[in-house]
């Protein structure tokens, strides 16, 4: 019964549902496409640390992030060799720099040189071309989505990297750079040249362990061997740059703030609206108390009014959600909502709402059952 | 309940409402005893205090001044959740704007007095059908009370207020939307809830007719009982 007088409470006004259950969707996408965003984002700004085979990632004192290096001198590279447990260490270069378009224009983009031998660092996702064919001078891979962006076509199109020639020898899908700079992969040579960099210096020098060392060991083992590098795991390496680029810049907090708006407009509204409705059925909780209903019988009502608009508005809201990061999917922006995010929205729009509906619990409490007697 | 059980006793029962300075006297000091197997009829011009004293008798209102004992248990003091346990326990009520869920039809309205005593079920549906069916609604189920005329609303109000088998039923004017052939029948009903089951039925009426099927016609006026018995008539 206390299900049913809920849902006939919300169904009588269907204009107010309406308004509750608009106030429930927005504050699902909004929350889930601004989570989404941070999700997809944070992933963009470590996508070439965690898609590499590299268990450690050795940079030059003071790094801050993944995508602003500094050179690091090629005998450190040799020291970082010397180490007992390295099992394969190859020089890595990150590094911003000018793409002149082929039919005039110019974009920032970020190259990526790494050593194709050992595939260290190399692009995950590889849909037209080859790998091997960066190999050969001036050869360069992009990625479909900056296509448009960088102004070529397809492969075999010609572009300047820092006023040196560059071929597109191979298509990648979907690495999204964070920096609206797209990564641009190349080889370890052809980086030196775009990357003005001196003979044999890198900006990182990646690392994988001999069998049977782990990772963390091997780290303690070079930051002790080598001075004036920084050394992380890989996974350090990702947080430290995912926490540079989403909390140090504020582009993440900005984020985090929409999101957190949303629940807030949301929970204003659904509370304004199931205040309305309660409001609305006074009498018939008057009633009830009159007839000697507990509280927590009133309770339940109002808390069950509040679990139905959240169900229902969380359906529409998650669908209209997953609409969007399809349709992002195609765009340049990446939204990202995993199963588990998609999981921990549901309670929380449950907890809105159960929350909005405690203004209303308060009302009813305050009712005094001798209402029913002046009349209805 | 054995008749002559004292299911209700108000003593000295006072109530004064304030409305900002002034003070409106609606009860003044009223003695009231109402047995089990009793139909007790509370007659009196409008104004006089009659719902003020249904709605005390009933635990639904504090008396400013005396207390009124439930099966024995004196109410004075309780705090609201001990008294709605008493209201549950013992009363029903039929009130005088029959305060139906717009909301639910005929039968669930009655099905919600069996709801909150905690019968549920196929059991509730069926006992809420047989108090519509006693009440002369047998085909009337599942309409809402938007639907209905005034007489069958009322008649609903009464289902709800016996399906669960009351110790004590209260109703304020529990026929004054009905014809007098229906009136007489609802009150019947009510006489045979008092007579059979032992139960104590309290009608606030201004119907003279129906003062046939009373034991007990209680007078009151200006906030006063002033004659009890069939006498006053
Ligand atoms: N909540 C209230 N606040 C202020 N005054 C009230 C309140 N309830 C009742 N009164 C006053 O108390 C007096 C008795 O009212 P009550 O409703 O008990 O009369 P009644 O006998 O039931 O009248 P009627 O036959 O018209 O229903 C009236 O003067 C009324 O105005
Ligand atoms: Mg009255």
């Amino acid at each position: 019964m206390i299900i049913r007088i809920a849902l006939r409470n919300l169904l009588h006004d269907r204009v107010r549902l309406a308004v509750t259950l608009t106030g429930v969707v927005f504050a699902v996408v909004l929350i889930a496409v601004q989570g989404g965003l941070f999700v997809g984002f944070t992933r963009a700004t470590s996508c070439v640390i965690e898609n590499t085979e590299a268990e450690i990632w050795v940079a030059s004192r003071g790094v801050r992030n993944f995508d602003v290096t500094h050179p690091l001198p090629d005998h450190k590279f040799h020291q970082i060799l010397g180490v007992p447990g390295v099992g394969r260490a190859e020089r890595f270069i990150v590094r911003f720099a000018n793409w002149k378009k082929p039919a005039g224009g110019q974009e920032s983009v970020e190259i990526i040189g790494f050593d194709p031998g050992s595939g260290l660092g190399r692009p995950w996702i590889v849909t037209a071309g080859s790998e091997a064919a960066l190999l050969l001078p001036d050869a360069v891979a992009v990625d479909e989505i900056y296509l448009a962006k960088l102004g070529v076509k397809g492969l075999g199109d010609r572009a300047e990297i820092n006023d040196r020639r560059a071929r597109v020898v191979a298509l990648t899908r979907g690495i999204r750079s964070f920096t609206t700079s797209p990564y641009i992969f190349t080889s370890y040579e052809n980086g030196l040249k775009y990357a003005s960099l001196g003979r044999s210096q890198s900006a990182y020098v990646l690392v994988r362990p001999a069998p049977g060392v782990t990772a963390q060991a091997l780290r303690d083992a070079i930051a002790a061997g080598v001075p004036d590098v920084d050394v992380f795991t890989r996974e350090e390496f990702a947080r430290k740059t995912q926490h540079y680029w989403m909390f140090t810049t504020g582009a993440g907090m900005a984020l985090l703030i929409a999101a957190s708006l949303g629940l807030v407009v949301g929970g204003v509204v659904v509370a304004q609206t199931l205040y309305a409705t309660t409001v609305d059925h006074l009498p018939e909780f008057g009633t009830l108390r009159a007839m000697g209903a507990p509280g927590g019988y009133i309770h339940r009502i109002i808390v069950a009014q509040a679990v139905a608009a959240a169900l229902v508005g969380y359906g529409f809201g998650i669908a209209v959600s997953y609409f969007l990061v399809g349709l992002a999917e195609r765009g340049g922006a990446s939204i990202v909502l995993p199963p588990g995010m998609a999981v921990g929205l549901f309670f929380l729009t449950v907890v809105m709402c159960v929350t909005a509906g405690l203004v209303s619990i308060r009302k009813v409490t305050s009712i005094d059952p001798a209402m029913v007697f002046r009349g209805a | 309940m054995a008749a002559g059980t004292i299911l209700l006793a108000a003593r000295g029962v006072a109530k004064t409402f304030r409305l900002g300075k002034v003070e409106v006297p609606a009860l003044r000091g009223v003695d009231l005893t109402v047995e089990a197997g009793e139909v007790a009829l509370l007659m009196g011009p409008s104004g006089s205090g009659k719902t003020t004293l249904l709605s005390i008798l009933g635990c639904i209102l504090s008396p400013s001044a005396g207390s009124v004992a439930v099966a024995g248990r004196d109410t004075a003091g309780l705090p609201e959740a001990e008294l709605a346990k008493v209201r549950l326990a013992h009363f029903g009520f039929i009130f005088q704007g029959y305060n139906l869920f717009p909301t639910l039809t005929a039968e669930e309205n009655v099905r919600v007095a069996l709801d909150l005593r905690g019968v549920k079920g196929a059991d509730a549906v069926e006992r809420s059908r047989e108090a519509l069916c006693a009440v002369g609604l047998d085909d009337k189920f599942r309409m809402r009370p938007r639907d209905l005329s005034g007489g069958q609303k009322q008649r609903v109000a009464i289902a709800r207020a016996l399906v669960a088998e009351p110790d004590i039923l209260l109703a304020d004017e529990p026929t004054a939307a009905l014809d007098s052939e229906t009136g007489k029948a609802v009150i019947a009903i009510l006489r045979e809830l008092a007579v059979t089951h032992g139960r104590s039925v309290v009608i606030v009426t201004h119907d003279p007719r129906i003062a046939a099927y009373a034991d007990r016609v209680i007078r009151i006026e200006d906030g006063r009982i002033v004659g009890q018995g069939q006498e006053v008539l």
